[in-house]
C-alpha cells in the first residue's frame, strides 16, 4: 500500500515536468530574461529557462554581481522570486555589498521575492564518521524555494563545498544529483565558479552543467584593465561567440554586444546643418545626411573643436539633443572658449538641450569608454553625438581601436544618431589617411588643413568626401571670428589659389586694376563686415562660384 | 519515504526523552552535559544506522552524561539552516561549547568520540 502510495506521489510529482520536456521539443528553447544590459542581445534572449548555467571565472571577475542581478531582476522585473544560496558570505554581507548597485536585499526578503540562505562550510568542526550524503543541502534548497515559490536560484560559489568534505565521490555524485534535481523542478540556476589551472572551473564543475557556460575574464593591458565576458556554450540556442566587454558600475551589470554583422540601418534623406552656412553650401546648401557620421580631421589648431560646437550649436538652436562628449576641455572650458567665436553653449546647457560629459581618455580602456558612451546614449537619447577628439582613444593596438570605432560608429548609425567626430592627425601623416584608417566607416570627411606660406599659416578646409550628394570640391579658406567659423570663398590668383595675405595682396592688385570698369557679375553672397572678408569682396566673382 | 518519515524521530525523541530524565538523574557533577542533536531526513537506511550506531556510543561512552535531540528535516525543514546541516546525517554537539559536527552514520566510533571530543570519561 505505501509503496503504491508513494508511487502514485511521485507519478503526480514528475508529471508537470514531463509534460515541459514534450513542450520543450516542439518549442524552441525557452529563455529566461536576465535583465542585465547587454546580455540577453548577446543571448538571444536570456539564459536557459529551468535549466542550470555556469558563470565562471577568476576571483574579482564579476561571477556574483551577474548572478546577483539575474536574481533581483528577476524577481524585481519578471516576476520570477528567487533562491540565493551563498557559500562564502553571508547574507548581510551579500545585502551590503549589492547596495552599492542600488538593490535592497533586505526589502525583496521581506517581501517574499528573494529567499536568503547562507550555507557555511566549516572543515575545522566537521568531523566524519562513515557514510553521508547532502540531503541537508537539498533540505534547505527545496524548503527556501517552496516558501516562495522560486523560479530562479542562485548557488555562488557551490565549489565551496569541496572545502568541507573530504570524500571527493560522495560530492560528485551529490553535485550531480543537485543539477538533475534543479532541472527537474524548472528552476533557471546560475551556479558561480573559480576558474581553474587548465579548466574552466576549479572542480570541474562544467561536466555536469551541459546547458550554458558563461565566462568572465579581467585582464589587464597597460595598466588599464578591461572586463570581458564570454559564452562558451549554449546548448540549443544560437548566440554570440565573441569576447564582449562588460562593465560594472553603479547601475550594475552591463555587457557590450559587438557590432552587428548586417549593413542594415535605416537611412534618412532628411539633412541636418553643419552648423557653418558656408559649409551647408559646400553640402549641396543642406548639411549632412541625418544619422551619417561625420569625421573632421586635422592638425592642433586647426579648429576642429570649432566646427564641433558650430554643429552642436545649430543642432541645439533646432532643439534636438546633442551629446557632447569631449577628451581634452571641461564643460567650462568649452564654454569660455566657444564664447569667443561667439558661440553660447552654456544657454543649451541649461535648457538641458546640451549634455557635456568629459572625462580623461587615460582614465579607463578602450571598451571602457564605448561602454560609457553606450551608457550615455542610451540615458539621454540624443540626437546628434560629438565626440572630440576620438584620437584621444587611440591606445591599444590598431586592430582594438578599429573595432572599437566600428562598434561605436555603428551603434550611433543604428540609433541613427549623427555622429560628429573630431580627428587630430599629427605631423604631416599622408593626408588622405586617419590615424586608424576609419575613414571606411565615415560617411562625410572633412579635411582641415593648414597652408604655410610667407610667414604665415593659414587654415584650409576641403571635403575629402561625402556619401551621397554632389559635394563641393573646393579647398577653401577658413577662418575663425568673432561671430564663428566663416569659409571664404575660394580665390584663384594668376594660377594658384592664394591665401591669407598672399589672397589680400592679390585683390589689391586686382582691385586697382579694375577700379573703373565696375563689375556687374558679383551675385555672390553678400559677406561679413569683418575685417578679411571685405577686402576680398571685389574679386570674388567668377571664380567663386562652388559646384554644387 | 516522505510518509513514513515522521514515525522515526517520533520514536527516537520519546526514548531520548526518557533517556534524558535517566540522565538527569545519573548526572555526575563531574562532568559537563552533553547536548547532542542528529539530523535526520526521513527514514533513511543511513539515518537509521546512525540513530542506532549513536545509542550504542551514548550508553557504552557516555551513560547519563548526554542529552539527545533527534529532528528531522523532512519535517521542519527550516531548522537546517540554524546549525548549518549540508550532510546527512550530521549530529551536531551544541554544548559544551565550541560546537562540534560529526557527519555520517558514526559506525566509526572512534572517530565519533573523537569528534565529540569525549575521550576523558573512559580514564
Amino acid at each position: 500500500m505505501a509503496a503504491r502510495k508513494r508511487r502514485t506521489i511521485e507519478n503526480s510529482r514528475k508529471l508537470p515536468s514531463s509534460e515541459k520536456e514534450t513542450l520543450r521539443t516542439l518549442q524552441p528553447l525557452e529563455k529566461a530574461r536576465t535583465g542585465i544590459g547587454g546580455f540577453d542581445e548577446v543571448t538571444n534572449g536570456g539564459l536557459p529557462k529551468g535549466r542550470p548555467t555556469i558563470v565562471c571565472g577568476g576571483p574579482g571577475c564579476g561571477k556574483t554581481m551577474f548572478a546577483m542581478e539575474f536574481l533581483v531582476r528577476g524577481a524585481t522585473q519578471f516576476d520570477e522570486p528567487g533562491v540565493l544560496m551563498t557559500f562564502e558570505e553571508t547574507s548581510e554581507e551579500m545585502a551590503r555589498n549589492v547596495a552599492s548597485l542600488g538593490f535592497d536585499l533586505k526589502d525583496l526578503v521581506a517581501r517574499g521575492k528573494l529567499f536568503l540562505d547562507y550555507v557555511r562550510v566549516e572543515p575545522s568542526e566537521i568531523q566524519e564518521a562513515g557514510e553521508y550524503d547532502l540531503e541537508g543541502l537539498f533540505v534547505r534548497l527545496q524548503h527556501a524555494v517552496e516558501s516562495i515559490g522560486a523560479k530562479r536560484v542562485v548557488l555562488d560559489t557551490l565549489e565551496a563545498i569541496f572545502s568541507g568534505f573530504s570524500n571527493s565521490g560522495i560530492l560528485r555524485g551529490e553535485i550531480r544529483r543537485l543539477f538533475r534535481w534543479l532541472k527537474d523542478r524548472g528552476l533557471t540556476t546560475v551556479v558561480t565558479a573559480e576558474r581553474g589551472e587548465g579548466s574552466l572551473t576549479r572542480y570541474g564543475l562544467e561536466e555536469y552543467v551541459s546547458d550554458c557556460v558563461v565566462f568572465l575574464d579581467h585582464r589587464v593591458n597597460d595598466q588599464n584593465s578591461t572586463r570581458r565576458m564570454r559564452i562558451i556554450k549554449y546548448r540549443g540556442s544560437s548566440h554570440g561567440t565573441d569576447e564582449y566587454p562588460f562593465l560594472i558600475d553603479e547601475k550594475g551589470f552591463s555587457v557590450l554586444p559587438s557590432s552587428s554583422m548586417r549593413l542594415h540601418h535605416a537611412v534618412s534623406t532628411k539633412r541636418i546643418s553643419s552648423g557653418v552656412e558656408d559649409l551647408d553650401d559646400m553640402l549641396e546648401g543642406k548639411g549632412f545626411y541625418r544619422g551619417t557620421s561625420v569625421l573632421v580631421s586635422g592638425r592642433a589648431g586647426s579648429g576642429k573643436s570649432s566646427l564641433a560646437a558650430h554643429f552642436a550649436n545649430a543642432a541645439c538652436q533646432n532643439g534636438e539633443h546633442c551629446l557632447y562628449i569631449a577628451f581634452e576641455e571641461s564643460a567650462a572650458q568649452a564654454t569660455r572658449n566657444m564664447r569667443s567665436i561667439g558661440i553660447d553653449l552654456a544657454q543649451h546647457m541649461e535648457k538641458g538641450l546640451l549634455q557635456f560629459e568629459a572625462w580623461r581618455p587615460t582614465q579607463s580602456g578602450l571598451e571602457m569608454h564605448l561602454l560609457r558612451v553606450h551608457k550615455l546614449v542610451e540615458q539621454y537619447q540624443p540626437d546628434v553625438v560629438v565626440v572630440d577628439p576620438i584620437s584621444n582613444l587611440m591606445m591599444g593596438t590598431s586592430q582594438e581601436i578599429h573595432s572599437m570605432l566600428m562598434r561605436l560608429l555603428d551603434f550611433l548609425k543604428n540609433k541613427q544618431i549623427t555622429a560628429f567626430i573630431t580627428n587630430l592627425t599629427k605631423g604631416y601623416e599622408g593626408r588622405e589617411q586617419t590615424a586608424v584608417g576609419i575613414s571606411s566607416l565615415i560617411d562625410t570627411w572633412i579635411l582641415l588643413r593648414d597652408v604655410e606660406l610667407n610667414s604665415e599659416r593659414n587654415r584650409c578646409l576641403y571635403l575629402l568626401k561625402s556619401r551621397g550628394m554632389a559635394h563641393s570640391n573646393q579647398i577653401r579658406e577658413f577662418v575663425l571670428t568673432d561671430r564663428g567659423v566663416r569659409l571664404l570663398p575660394a580665390y584663384a590668383g594668376t594660377g594658384t589659389v592664394l591665401t591669407g595675405s598672399a589672397r589680400l595682396a592679390d585683390a589689391r592688385k586686382k582691385m586697382d586694376e579694375t577700379t573703373g570698369q565696375e563689375d556687374s557679375g558679383g551675385n555672390g553672397r553678400r559677406g561679413s563686415s569683418e575685417g578679411v572678408g571685405h577686402e576680398i569682396e571685389g574679386g570674388r566673382n567668377s571664380q567663386a562660384g562652388d559646384r554644387a | 519515504m516522505k510518509s513514513k518519515a515522521a514515525v522515526i524521530p517520533k520514536q527516537g525523541i520519546a526514548r531520548n526523552k526518557r533517556e534524558t530524565r535517566k540522565a538527569d538523574t545519573m548526572r555526575d557533577s563531574n562532568h559537563a552535559l552533553i547536548e547532542l542533536r542528529l539530523y535526520v531526513a526521513g527514514q533513511t537506511p543511513k539515518s537509521l544506522t546512525a540513530l542506532a550506531n549513536l545509542k550504542k556510543i551514548c550508553s557504552e561512552h557516555l551513560p547519563g552524561r548526554y542529552r539527545l535531540h533527534v529532528i528531522d528535516l523532512m519535517e521542519r525543514p527550516q531548522l537546517a539552516q540554524g546549525d548549518q546541516i549540508l550532510a546527512i546525517p550530521t549530529l551536531v554537539r551544541n554544548l559544551p561549547q565550541p560546537i562540534r559536527k560529526i557527519i555520517g552514520d558514526l559506525s566509526d566510533t572512534e572517530r565519533v568520540l573523537v569528534g565529540l571530543d569525549v575521550w576523558e570519561t573512559r580514564s
